[in-house]
């Protein structure tokens, strides 16, 4: 059922996901996952791969109302091939009802989404399996520290980058790495967005196939700021044009927020320890020129294609 | 009852079919892949109605049958060699999980070198995952043990994944006469699997595979993967009765065969022991009493059975068709494990590696280990563990090495 999310006041009021979990105060990924969850509904099957959220069901608990499953760092979209196909082989069978049926949701940080658990996301796409792929994207290993993954950004100092420039690499594309491959649909989101998230949730549940959705997830201990900035940050992610809010659904590409003016972005880099590097002891210009070009080229080349 | 001549593959394939499995994860590697093909032409041909999934590798595929498997559906899968080290931390994983199904493994050496012939380096990798693991010694075993398989594994005091072995090309590829079951007689040996209340379902929320916080927790949840596999002795010993009244064959856990008199017993798993059997009957019509232990079950490891069938015996010689680089054969171990100190074990524990990448033991090298183990009993010393290779495989390997000195020469002198 779609619910319309219009305003602020049409946003779920009673919150499914249980309290007390081990995650960091502040985890922007968790608060994705709740957003995410009060739309989505208990009729679903979390099936996870290693990585933050792992630590979301320590037995004997969980916060979860619908089901969980974990599997391994490499393989979570396999585990969630596994579970549909059995409901489906289920329900052709008649031994399942279509009521007792369950949305399958793989939950993963972007290290497993964007490397080793690539291989085994690729092929789900290719096989059209009906699922959404829920990545909590905190740049980086957040669980084992911080130490740099493919989403690690530009010039981020992390445990594996912890000196000079920080990572020489760039972050990798998954947002285009799946809709290269055509899937049903494809969001980013981000937590301190709740609207734009509800919405995007609330039209994939709609959708069968391969559906991404990627959650920046502002990480106050592995990008180094006090937790109560976390939306904060948020918010300057999407301002200064850094994470941009935008889904891919009929084989088209739409940004559903296009900042404007977009903030500069030392702004959102400042608030982070990751990043200090950029302006103590001395500002590096030309770090900071070439972020910001990165991300202006982003966007000029999307004005450009009208 | 129909007689059939089939591969061991296809025997797999069919015991996968009178199972009436619901769901086929599959990715092709060889000597395996005969199975699935199978597999998947009888559900196009609605002869069987299950569905097949193609994963873009092991470890996706066997993290499928174990979600599957723990969805509530019966589950088959098969692989080989590189392939069921590649889904490793997976088979630990299910295992855990409690979610019973049946992997058919078709052995195959491992690299490197990289070879297409069986042996058991790859089975033996998986010895300490929690699959149970029963190993095949010819075609219709095949058959039989993936029924006894389904209905150990998912009784409701095991519920662990089982591994049915079975030896590339010696039974993957060789036609023998297979009797087939009749689907009656099958339905009324296998129940319909029963998950019980380990299901994924709306309304009915479970949270499986969660993780644990501390030593006491995880310890008990080994433990209990642990005494479950235990319990799978008296559940196999049960469910091999039962499949005796029903169909006629005996599938023991341990295979003795002419031990009761027996001096010098030669204890080895799958289709090869059948070379030791052979050779048993030779050594008899030549005066020396030999006899062949040979387990079928491996995990549980069957140790009362085994110690029965070699007490008082002078040798018993272990036949390995693997070996743990730095120590030897797997087997030989295990044995060992199992006897030491124990009243009436044999005098003399032999061990030999033989068998590697498909590489043949002669009727020759069965006389000259016996001869070997009657020494040993005789002086009550034991020799170091051997490696067998025959003086015309030397020199045959002799000739490789000559011609690849020859290329690598004329490699060298041209720029």
């Amino acid at each position: 059922m779609n619910e319309h999310f219009e305003r602020m006041k049409d946003l779920p009021s009673t919150h499914l996901l249980g309290a007390g979990t081990a995650l960091c105060a502040g985890c922007g990924g968790l608060e994705a996952v709740k957003e995410v969850y009060d739309v989505l509904g208990p009729n679903t099957v979390f099936v996870n791969a290693a990585g933050c959220m792992t630590l979301m069901s320590v037995y004997p608990f969980t916060p979860f109302r619908g089901s969980w499953l974990y599997t391994a760092m490499a393989s979570a979209p396999a585990g969630a091939q596994g579970v549909r196909d059995a409901l489906d082989v289920l329900k052709a069978k008649s031994r399942m009802t279509a009521e007792e049926d369950l949305e399958v949701v793989v939950l993963t940080g972007d290290g497993s989404a964007n490397g080793m658990g690539l291989s085994a996301t690729s092929a789900a796409i290719d096989r059209g399996l009906d699922f959404i792929y829920l990545c909590y994207d905190n740049e980086g290993y957040g669980n084992t520290g911080q130490q740099s993954s493919a989403a690690t950004p530009h010039g981020a100092r992390t445990a594996t980058d912890a000196a000079n420039a920080g990572l020489p690499g760039w972050k990798k594309d998954l947002f285009a790495i799946w809709t290269a491959n055509r899937p049903a649909y494809a969001a980013t989101v981000i937590g301190g967005e709740p609207l734009d998230l509800a919405r995007k949730i609330d039209k994939a549940k709609l959708i069968e196939g391969p559906r991404l959705i990627i959650a920046l997830a502002p990480c106050p201990t592995g990008w180094g700021y006090e937790p109560q900035h976390s939306v904060d940050i948020a918010k300057l992610a999407v301002k200064t044009g850094v994470w941009p809010l935008k889904e891919y659904a009929d084989g088209k590409v739409t940004h559903t927020r296009i900042p404007h003016p977009r903030t500069p972005v030392e702004e959102y880099l400042k608030l982070q320890g990751r990043f200090a590097h950029l302006f103590e002891p001395e500002r590096n210009e030309a770090l900071l020129a070439e972020i910001q070009n990165r991300v202006d080229t982003y966007w000029e080349a999307l004005d450009a294609e009208g | 009852m129909t007689r059939q001549l089939m591969t061991g593959n296809a025997a797999a394939a069919w015991g996968a079919r009178l199972a009436d499995i619901d769901y086929v994860p599959a990715f092709p590697i060889t000597p395996q892949t005969e199975i699935i093909e199978t597999l998947s032409r009888w559900i196009g041909e609605d002869a069987l109605a299950a569905r097949m999934t193609m994963f873009e590798s092991e470890h996706s595929m066997i993290t499928a049958a174990g979600a599957a498997a723990a969805t509530g559906v019966r589950v088959f899968t098969a692989t080989s060699s590189q392939g069921l080290l590649y889904g490793m931390e997976m088979l630990y994983a299910v295992a855990g999980w409690r979610a019973p199904f049946v992997l058919v493994n078709v052995s195959r050496g491992l690299a490197a070198p990289i070879t297409l012939e069986p042996d058991h380096n790859d089975i033996m990798a998986a010895r300490d995952s929690g699959f149970l693991q029963i190993h095949c010694a010819t075609c219709q075993e095949v058959l039989d043990q993936m029924l006894i398989g389904y209905r150990m594994g998912e009784d409701a005091g095991v519920r662990l994944p089982v591994i049915v072995n079975l030896d590339g090309f010696y039974l993957s590829f060789t036609r023998e006469p297979v009797d087939l079951p009749e689907k009656p007689a099958v339905d009324a040996f296998l129940p319909p699997f029963d998950p019980g209340p380990t299901r994924f379902r709306a309304g009915k929320p479970v949270s499986q595979a969660v993780a644990v916080l501390g030593g006491a927790p995880y310890s008990y949840f080994r433990y209990e993967v642990e005494l479950a596999a235990r319990a799978a002795l008296n559940v196999y010993d049960e469910v091999a009765e039962a499949f005796a009244t029903q169909f006629g064959r005996r599938h023991d856990a341990v295979e003795a065969y002419r031990c009761d008199d027996a001096e010098i017993v030669f204890v080895m798993i799958g289709s090869f022991a059948t070379k030791a059997r052979e050779a048993v009957d030779r050594l008899r019509e030549a005066g020396t009493a030999a006899g062949l232990v040979r387990p079928v079950l491996l995990r549980p490891f069957p140790e009362a059975k085994l110690r029965a069938a070699l007490r008082g015996k002078k040798a018993a010689v272990v036949v390995d068709q693997n070996i743990s680089i730095g120590k030897g054969g797997v087997l030989h171990c295990e044995l060992a494990s199992a006897l030491y100190g124990q009243k009436g074990a044999p005098g003399a524990l032999l061990s030999f590696i033989g068998g590697l990448g498909g590489r043949d033991i002669g009727a020759e090298e069965f006389f000259e280990m016996a001869a070997v183990a009657a020494k040993a009993a005789e002086t009550g010393e034991t020799p170091p563990p051997r490696l067998l290779y025959t003086g015309h495989e030397l020199r045959e390997m002799r000739k490789l090495q000559a011609i690849a000195h020859v290329e690598h020469a004329e490699a060298g002198e041209t720029p």
